[in-house]
């Protein structure tokens, strides 16, 4: 172990080809993007009004952006895996180790569920949340900053391994002791694992806080808990998960790796270890998370549903109950993820009725869709589209749900392609489908443009058809007996037409995602016909519609007064203008502060992976170092005085 | 800085101070089950030192009424009074950290490290997770005391040393039940 560092020595820097190749991809793509920006002098602005911005409508894009680029990288593992799978068979041996295999199967959980879906959540939730509840920015717009730059930072670590070395690990997503102990996984991959996870599971807890505290605390005078808008109910169902689950991955993933550093024996298998308590203790975790993933899409699609019905949601103190019980009942349950382990018949019994409980306000959920569309004027645009696949399979993989909730069939079913079918089911058919109906809704609202029709139209379709392809064979597989996470069966299993076919699916969704970027594409170009000058596109009903589009930096010039639900719908057939009054804004100035901690952050977790001790040192005490100097500077606000305002406002009304 | 923006922040921080309590009670849960884990090495009863844990359990106590007369202080705009009572939080304080680590010294120079069992890796970590919340109030203290002293009692200084207390009580009451759960349970 050398000082300047620790364990990294040149054995371990990139030497396969695919290490080589994602170095280059990456770095290339850099200089690029380094060449663009100085080629159109653009390093100024790009600092200035992005990466130090406070403005949540800002954070929110570059959530996305970033999101959606780890969807791409965690899109390539699923196709990796499903070519290996494809082709593994009999004499055949595939294209990859299987050490390599369990890698990406590792990474594309990992990177679809913290990096991919939660960015795209808490990126969505940044855009809409202080719109809708009539507010110009969260309670902590530095926490904001802080958080969104610890996401990144953990999105940073958990692909070093290209580029610096090392292997990520193979210990399948939640790295489950004791093959995550490094008696069995001596590599560093583990350790990228839970650095990558405690730095950006920091920033989702502290997304979760600041929309917890902006929802309850700065709603526009008049907004009543059961006057907000649905899909800020369920962002506040889902901060409160993230604020009582993450705390708990927190605590799990450092246990594992004390054990791992200092040698301790939380879940060893010696010295009185105890490895069925990391089961237990990252469910309490990992269950909740699902929720965290498909209760927002729950809300952007009651807000759908009910602005292209032309109706008042139906049965919304029942959809908010609904919302409420998710919360409880998803905290409830996580024992069902391992039936297997043995606790006995009654603990089994429990646990199974207390999910199959959850298919309960699931249910109502659903019917209330349908009874808001019951009688409405329907207008079938993209949003909606993706609202009816979603029924479709939410209804299909909740049923599948049910079924695995019965420890007797669960016995049968567990860890086999089944179970995999099902959760994406949940996971890309209820919490991917309703992020991408939620942009397709609210993009206007950012960029002042709508997205194409016809385009999305077809990636909707693509989406469905190849989604339906990909994992209906798995539920066959499954029901066949086919393990999860095979690099290898014997031709005598009949799995490989199964296989196959899900490859095709995966052909189609790919097909979809480049259909996605088709349309923005098309759309950028005809941005001029399709731009929004209403600031109300869909004739929708809350109060991010009653802005301009795009939505000014200060959200509202005006707070409004909200009178009752579907706030917006309520005064805009009212024909009533009042002289609008203006008044000082006070927003937050921008600050870099959350890039510089995040740095920091970055290289401690660098370093901890590596043991490089002085490295440890240095992330650490610019962590603290960074916050000390922040929290003497008292100057973190500006005014827009309200003469300014009425400038930019009569600007807006002239264009 | 109004009153409004105060009491978000107040509530703000109630908010993290129940995610850490969730830390801490997981931490606990992992305790109580690896509690009898101790792999033929010493259990609690073998090697706590009742006497030690009891005078941490005073000195923090001690400590948590200083910092209140310390908060109470500042509300009253008493500058030199407030950075005495917080020097004095500050001394016990250190003085709680001091304790502690001299008993992880004598456990680990005794061969009962938290690598000996897992019912001591429990136990060094949960008890050494509150020393670090301690030692972070302490730098956290060191920071609000000089913010008072130099720009005296401004609303935004008040407003993180009133968070600041909160934080001091919330692990003065975390120490109790680690106490009480940990140290005399294991003599009873």
């Amino acid at each position: 172990m050398s000082f300047l560092f620790g364990n990294l020595t040149p054995a371990d820097l990139p030497h396969s080809w695919y290490m080589i190749g994602g170095t280059v991809t990456i770095a290339a793509l850099l200089l690029v993007a380094s060449a663009l920006l100085t080629r159109f002098k653009r390093w100024g602005w790009l600092w200035r009004e992005w990466l130090t911005s406070t403005d949540p409508k800002r954070i929110g894009v570059m959530y996305i952006l970033m999101a959606l680029a780890m969807l791409l990288r965690g899109g390539v593992d699923a196709g990796m895996i499903w070519l290996q799978q494809s082709l593994s068979v009999g004499a055949s041996q595939g294209y990859l180790t299987a050490s390599h295999f369990q890698q990406i199967f590792t990474a594309h959980g990992d990177i679809m569920v913290f990096f991919a879906t939660m960015g795209l959540l808490i990126g969505l939730m940044n855009l809409v949340v202080p719109l809708q509840i009539g507010a110009r920015d969260l309670a902590f717009p530095f926490l904001n900053s802080l958080g969104f730059w610890l996401y990144v930072a953990g999105a940073v670590l958990i692909n070093a391994f290209f580029a610096f070395g090392g292997s990520y690990a193979a210990t399948g997503w939640l790295s489950l002791p004791p093959l995550a102990e490094l008696a069995y996984s001596p590599g560093v991959g583990v350790d990228y694992w839970v650095w990558s996870l405690q730095i950006s599971g920091l920033g989702s807890l502290l997304s979760g806080l600041n929309f917890f505290v902006t929802i309850l605390r700065k709603r526009a005078p008049g907004m009543t808990l059961m006057r907000m808008p649905l899909f800020t109910w369920t962002s506040l169902c889902a901060s409160a998960l993230i604020l009582t689950a993450f705390p708990v991955l927190t605590v799990t993933t450092l246990l594992i790796w004390l054990d791992r550093f200092f040698g301790l024996h939380f879940f060893t298998t010696t010295n009185g270890g105890n490895p069925m308590m990391y089961v237990n203790l990252i469910w309490m975790w990992g269950h909740p998370e699902v929720y965290i993933l498909v209760l927002p899409s729950f809300g952007v699609f009651s807000e759908v549903v009910s602005t292209f019905s032309g109706k008042r949601l139906f049965g919304y103190v029942s959809m908010v109950l609904a919302a409420i019980t998710l919360t409880f009942l998803s905290s409830l349950v996580w024992l069902h993820h391992f039936f297997t382990m043995g606790s006995g018949a009654d603990v089994n019994a429990a646990f199974g009725i207390s999910t199959m409980l959850i298919a309960i306000p699931a249910g109502v959920q659903v019917f209330n869709w349908i009874a808001t569309m019951w009688r409405g004027r329907i207008r079938l645009m993209t949003p909606l589209n993706w609202f009816l696949g979603f029924a479709v399979l939410f209804v299909f993989g909740g049923m599948a749900g049910v079924l695995l909730a019965s420890p007797t069939a669960d016995y049968q079913l567990h860890n086999t392609l089944f179970l995999v079918a099902h959760f994406h089911t949940m996971i890309v058919g209820v919490g991917l489908f309703g992020i991408f109906a939620g942009l397709t809704f609210w993009f206007p609202k950012i960029f002042g443009f709508r997205l194409d029709e016809r385009w999305g139209k077809r990636a909707f379709w693509l989406w469905l058809v190849g989604f339906l392809a990909a994992f209906t064979p798995l539920y066959v597989l499954g029901a066949m007996g086919a393990n999860r996470r095979l690099d290898h069966y014997a031709a005598s299993t009949g799995y490989q037409p199964l296989y196959v076919m899900a490859g095709v699916g995966f052909l189609i969704i790919l097909a979809g995602a480049v259909a996605q970027i088709i349309q923005v594409i098309v759309s950028v170009k005809h941005r001029a016909e399709l731009r929004d000058r209403t600031g109300d596109p869909w004739d929708g009903r809350t109060l991010e519609w009653s802005v301009p589009s795009p939505a000014p930096f200060y959200n509202f010039a005006v707070i409004p007064t909200v009178r009752g639900r579907d706030a917006f719908r309520e005064t805009k057939h009212a024909h009533a203008h009042p002289a609008k009054r203006y008044e000082d804004i006070v927003l937050a100035k921008n600050t870099g502060m959350g890039v510089s901690v995040s740095a920091f952050a970055l290289l401690l977790g660098f370093a901890l992976v590596w043991h490089i001790l002085w490295m440890i040192a240095l992330g650490a005490v610019g962590i603290v170092a960074c916050l000390i100097v922040r929290s003497f500077d008292d100057d973190t606000e500006y005014v827009l005085p309200a003469a300014e305002v009425r400038r930019l406002e009569s600007q807006r009304a002239r264009v | 800085m109004t009153d409004e923006r105060s009491d978000t922040a107040a509530f703000g921080f109630w908010v993290y101070l129940m995610t850490d309590l969730i830390v801490f009670a997981t931490l606990f849960a992992a305790f109580f089950v690896l509690r009898g884990a101790t792999f033929g090495g010493p259990a609690g009863r073998d090697i706590f030192r009742l006497p030690n844990a009891l005078a941490e359990t005073v000195i923090l106590l001690a400590s948590s009424l200083a910092s209140s007369l310390a908060m109470n202080a500042v509300l009253r705009r008493r500058v030199r009074a407030s950075l005495a009572w917080f020097g004095a939080t500050f001394a016990l304080g250190a003085s709680f950290l001091a304790l502690e680590l001299s008993e992880f010294g004598r456990l680990i120079a005794q061969g009962d490290g938290p690598t000996r069992s897992a019912f001591l890796s429990a136990f060094f970590t949960l008890v050494g997770a509150h020393g670090l919340h301690i030692a972070i109030g302490l730098l956290w203290m060191i920071a609000g005391m000089i913010q008072l002293a130099v720009r005296g009692p401004r609303e935004r200084t008040v407003s993180r040393l009133d968070r600041l207390n909160l934080f001091w009580h919330f692990l003065d009451l975390v120490w109790i039940f680690i106490f009480t759960a940990v140290y005399l349970v294991s003599f009873a």
